[in-house]
């Protein structure tokens, strides 16, 4: 869908000029041109007052795309250990097949890996489809591109679903190369088109601050990676059953150009933000990295988890690991404590589905007031202690 | 920033300078500067890797090949951020880099401008005596010839950098009759017996950068370290001050952003009588004249420089500029702070430093009188 | 060696912000910037060649005419050439067809034995286009470096993973995409911005790389952009008022009355 200006009725006002996010908008004898860097965003459509922007589509002789069918979600596993986004994804791919009115099936590589089969039937799969060899013990961007492009070109999928996680979103654009189709990546929602039946695919562009909506209208399997912490997870069904497929798996020499020498877990404390119920995170209004050790505190107080906005990350204040936010991890606590953090779009992207969000800022016009069910301007050194004394002064319950 | 007195290069030099400035010179780092008086090495030694010391030396002598303009920008974006920060950029570039530049030969400019460009010796330019301030002529340090060598006697005071330099140019009398026409400009090596710093000045701003008296008791120079001819001296020393009006100008419209920005970012925040205080018409017309004057001296600032770099007199755009820009600093700077309130008043703030740093930009290097003086008798004078 | 590095120039979506009443995107006054972790993956390259000064380090970006400001900026880094893939014909591409417009680019420049990238650019936070080159030019692909170690035709590379990180070797040539705990981007330096002005920049159309038109931009891209939207701003809560033990008092009893404690 290509966006044009419609000459004649352009008056050069150059509203769409400033609208444009990518700066693809130029004025050329008065009329606006549409530049290379459009990503045919369609913002400058709605800001046109003459109606002289337009997205057309380029017709394109659909190919034929009806061989493909069912919605795939592949299954990461680490260590035999099935990853909670793959439990939402099979959660979120329930709904998309029901809308479709097709088949769940989920896609399973490792080696050893049997018991994983029946827990995904028992999370909803219809279907596995189980690679079993000794190169998938450990993921290698090779060999699980190899073993699930194949599996994509046997059994034609419409859609597939990956885990936005440091696996998924190096295995996603692999496969979509591969598969010659299109691939959107760290998705935020998922929608059926009725009429058409195609899927959806909204996500967070530009910093988080648009959000936008794609589609792969002629080519299959239509891919996404879907953001860990999103979506709902599928309901384990004790004992229900399903049907598994063996993927054949043949590796060449050569076949594999990467070898993992060696797997490291860092001694950092395990961060479960995704999890956790009560989040208390600080910004860089805490001046300091030693302002996490106050809000620890809390958080331990509370039986709640630290976390931090990308700025302290970035000043070396806290590990990356705590970080929430767009390039973080998107939480949905019951409880967000926000302690000076302004409340940069980027970060309000990742934990704004919190159940309430307080705020302590001593700007009191901080953006994070903006969505803060709370407010309290002041100084966090000030107040989190005083909460302290508070929360100590009520019976447990 | 489409200005007409600049390139793409002048902007990508800018854009350098600030994003250098804004992450290095941290609120932490200085306020330790403040209380310690000293200035990291390890900052200067970076300030040197890029290139914010020969910013216009040739590039055979160590320097960067770049320009005047390039020069006013450097110094303009570290005094936005840090007033001392730019005097250590100012003094290789102008002050001490300008009299070896201008009149030293080539063993000279190798032995002594290449490792200050580089940042790895650093200069002090002494001219200022007890008695001879604005006044050069009244100068009564001597040097006097002695077979291939000079004997230095005398006092230097107010002297920027000098107890850390580890040398510097003294300007000293050859001819006690001549008056200006008897001065001759010596590079001093600081290390040399007879020579010594006087107690470091407990200064209003600009703290972070020692000053001290340079004294010489019968200091043995060498014939081969005097700069140029017996007699030049003054010559040298008032073309480096040329240059040298441009850098304070360019401090002075740094520090004035800085304290604009200040000004703005607390008229936006802070809230009274229900409004934000940028709101009440008093403030907001402070701004609006605080923004107008910075830009004119902006533009002047500008111009002096680009006269320079396309080889044009800019000996009274470089004048004006220094006396309107610093004045106008001091202006803002003050309005600054009154729009702070109280805040204004105390050592939290940053306003509280710019407010004090930018203090001296009307006295040091040719007083807002002296400039004055310049502006008149050179229109009079036709 | 000779290491190229895939490049962006991306609007700094940092500083963007929505205007709270008409909801739109405040684009006025947001500077164009090198890409964060293409910045990384250039450091990368320049540490090797600080290391070896036989090393040649050249970047590459695809992008509109004004991407010339940002190869500067590279080159001033310390990148010895740099080259920019620039057409009409390039507009509207989607990381697919991105990927094989920078792949046919890749290919023109001689000699190349390793392709650096960053993770992802800010704009999109895609992190597709960097293995997807790879997949094109049929290269391995490491993502999510945070170390590396060259070696004799090989890279040992340590790939970040969410808790931790793997220790992997990788054949050469090969395409590692680079996080920002990588290292620290150097600073330019004033003279070598003043050299980066006297070097040529290469420039190249579709037809310098080889490719059709068919092949490249909007034509190419599977996926489209069927609508943006600015997201829906969650409304303003209570502002507590008061001292500070009687607002944390208010606090915990709205906690309280909400059975969250």
């Amino acid at each position: 869908m290509a966006v044009v200006v419609l000459k004649d009725k352009c008056k050069g006002c150059t509203k769409c000029v400033k609208s444009c996010p990518f700066e693809a908008i130029t004025m050329e004898n008065k009329v606006a041109s549409i530049g290379p860097n459009c990503t045919g965003c369609g913002q400058c459509v709605e800001v046109c007052p003459f109606h002289a922007i337009e997205k057309k589509d380029e017709g394109k002789a659909n190919v034929d795309l009806s061989a493909y069918h069912n919605v795939w979600v592949f299954a990461e596993q680490r260590e035999g250990k099935l990853m909670q986004v793959a439990v939402e994804l099979l959660g979120e791919g329930k709904k998309l097949a029901d809308a479709v009115g097709c088949k769940l099936c989920a896609v399973l590589c490792g080696s050893g890996v049997d018991p994983l089969v029946n827990e995904l039937f028992e999370y909803g799969a219809d279907m596995v489809y189980y690679a079993d060899a000794p190169e998938l013990k450990q993921y290698t961007t090779d060999a699980y591109t190899k073993v699930i492009r194949d599996a994509i070109a046997k059994y034609k999928p419409e859609i597939v679903l990956l885990g936005a996680t440091h696996i998924g979103r190096d295995l996603g654009p692999c496969l979509a190369v591969r598969c010659q189709t299109g691939l959107t990546a760290d998705c935020t929602k998922l929608e059926i088109n009725p009429d058409t039946k195609k899927i959806m695919q909204t996500r967070p562009a530009f910093g988080g601050n648009l959000m936008a909506t794609i589609i792969c209208p002629n080519h299959m399997p239509q891919m996404s990676t879907v953001r860990p912490g999103v979506m709902e997870k599928a309901a384990r069904v004790a004992g229900r059953k399903g049907e598994m497929i063996k993927l054949d798996v043949h590796f060449a020499d050569g076949d594999i150009r990467t070898k993992v020498l060696e797997v490291v877990k860092t001694a950092k404390e395990v961060v479960s933000l995704t999890d956790a119920d009560i989040i208390v995170a600080g910004g860089m209004g805490l001046g300091k990295a030693e302002g996490f050790d106050l809000l620890k505190k809390l958080a331990d107080q509370m039986g709640g988890t630290l976390a931090s906005s990308r700025a302290a990350v970035d000043a070396g204040w806290i590990d990356h690991a705590y970080q929430v936010g767009q390039t973080g991890t998107t939480v949905k606590p019951k409880i967000y404590f926000a302690c000076g953090i302004s409340g940069a779009i980027q970060h309000v992207a990742g934990m704004q589905k919190s159940g309430l969000i307080v705020a302590i800022n001593t700007n009191e016009n901080a953006p994070i007031f903006d969505i803060a069910d709370v407010g309290i301007v002041g100084d966090v050194y000030k107040v989190i202690p005083a909460i302290m004394e508070e929360l100590a002064k009520r019976p447990a319950k | 920033m489409a200005d007409a007195y600049f390139t793409e290069q002048h902007e990508l030099i800018r854009k350098l300078a600030r994003e250098f400035a804004e992450k290095e010179f941290t609120k932490e780092i200085l306020d330790k500067v403040e209380e310690t008086g000293t200035f990291p090495e390890e900052l200067l030694d970076k300030m040197a890797a890029a290139g914010f010391f020969g910013i216009k030396i040739p590039k055979e002598l160590g320097g960067q090949g770049a320009d005047a303009r390039a020069y006013v920008l450097v110094m303009e974006e570290m005094a936005r951020v840090s007033g001392v920060a730019s005097i250590y950029v100012s003094t290789p570039n102008s002050l001490s880099g300008g009299p070896l530049l201008l009149a030293g030969n080539d063993e000279q400019k190798a032995k002594y401008l290449t490792p200050v460009v580089t940042g790895k010796k650093k200069l002090a330019f002494a001219l200022t005596e007890p008695g001879a301030g604005s006044d050069a002529s009244g100068m009564v340090t001597c040097a006097v010839k002695e077979g291939d060598h000079y004997v230095l006697n005398g006092r230097k005071c107010f002297i920027t950098m000098a107890p850390l330099a580890d040398y510097a140019v003294i300007f000293a009398k050859t001819d006690m009759k001549k008056g200006n026409k008897g001065i001759s400009a010596f590079v001093v090596d600081m290390k040399a017996p007879g020579v010594s710093c006087g107690k470091p000045e407990d200064k209003m701003g600009v703290i972070g950068c020692a000053t001290s008296d340079i004294i010489l008791e019968n200091v043995i120079v060498p014939e081969s370290d005097r700069l140029g001819e017996e007699g030049e001296g003054f010559k040298i020393a008032m073309k480096t001050l040329n240059t040298g009006r441009l850098g304070v100008a360019a401090q002075s419209i740094g520090v004035a952003q800085g304290c604009l920005d200040e000004a703005v970012s607390y008229a936006r925040e802070r809230k009274q009588f229900g409004k934000r205080i940028g709101d009440f018409q008093s403030i907001g017309f402070m701004i609006a004249e605080m923004a107008t004057k910075l830009e004119a001296a902006k533009q002047l600032t500008y111009k002096a420089a680009y006269l320079m770099d396309t080889r044009q007199d800019a000996t009274l755009n470089a004048s004006m500029a220094k006396y309107y820009s610093s004045e106008v600093c001091n202006e803002i700077a003050a309005k600054a702070v009154q729009i702070h309130g109280g805040y204004g008043f105390i050592k939290d703030y940053k306003i509280e430093r710019m407010f004090r740093d930018c203090r001296v930009f009307t006295i040091y290097e040719g007083s807002s009188q002296v400039q004055e003086i310049v502006i008149s008798r050179k229109l009079l004078k036709k | 060696m000779k290491i190229l590095v895939c490049v962006k120039q991306v609007p700094d979506t940092n500083e963007v912000k929505i205007d709270p009443v008409k909801g739109t995107l405040i684009r006025e006054g947001v500077p164009s910037i090198l890409n964060p972790d293409d910045a990384n993956a250039l450091e990368a390259a320049l540490r090797i060649k600080d290391q070896d000064p036989s090393t040649q380090v050249v970047a590459l970006t695809m992008g509109p005419p004004q991407a010339t400001y940002m190869l500067r900026e590279c080159l001033a880094m310390g990148a010895d050439d740099a080259y920019l893939l620039s057409d009409r014909a390039f507009g509207g591409a989607d990381t697919c067809a991105t990927s094989t417009t920078i792949a046919a680019g890749i290919k023109k420049v001689p000699d190349v034995d390793v392709i650096f990238a960053g993770r992802q650019a800010i704009d999109g936070d895609t992190a597709q286009v960097g293995p997807q080159v790879a997949q094109r030019l049929g290269l391995p692909v490491v993502t999510y470096v945070q170390d590396i170690q060259m070696g004799d035709g090989k890279v040992t590379v340590q790939r970040q993973m969410e808790d931790g990180y793997e220790r992997l070797e990788v054949q050469t040539p090969c395409l590692l995409t680079c996080v920002k705990e990588l290292n620290e981007p150097r600073y330019m330096s004033v003279g070598a911005i003043v050299d980066a002005y006297k070097k040529e920049i290469t420039v190249w159309d579709h037809a310098a790389v080889d490719l059709d038109p068919k092949d490249c931009g909007l034509n190419a891209s599977p996926t489209q952009v069927f609508r943006s939207f600015t997201p829906p701003q969650k409304g303003k809560g209570e502002m507590l008022t008061g001292s500070v033990s009687e607002m944390s008092k208010s606090l915990v009893d709205t906690l309280d009355a909400k059975h969250l404690i």
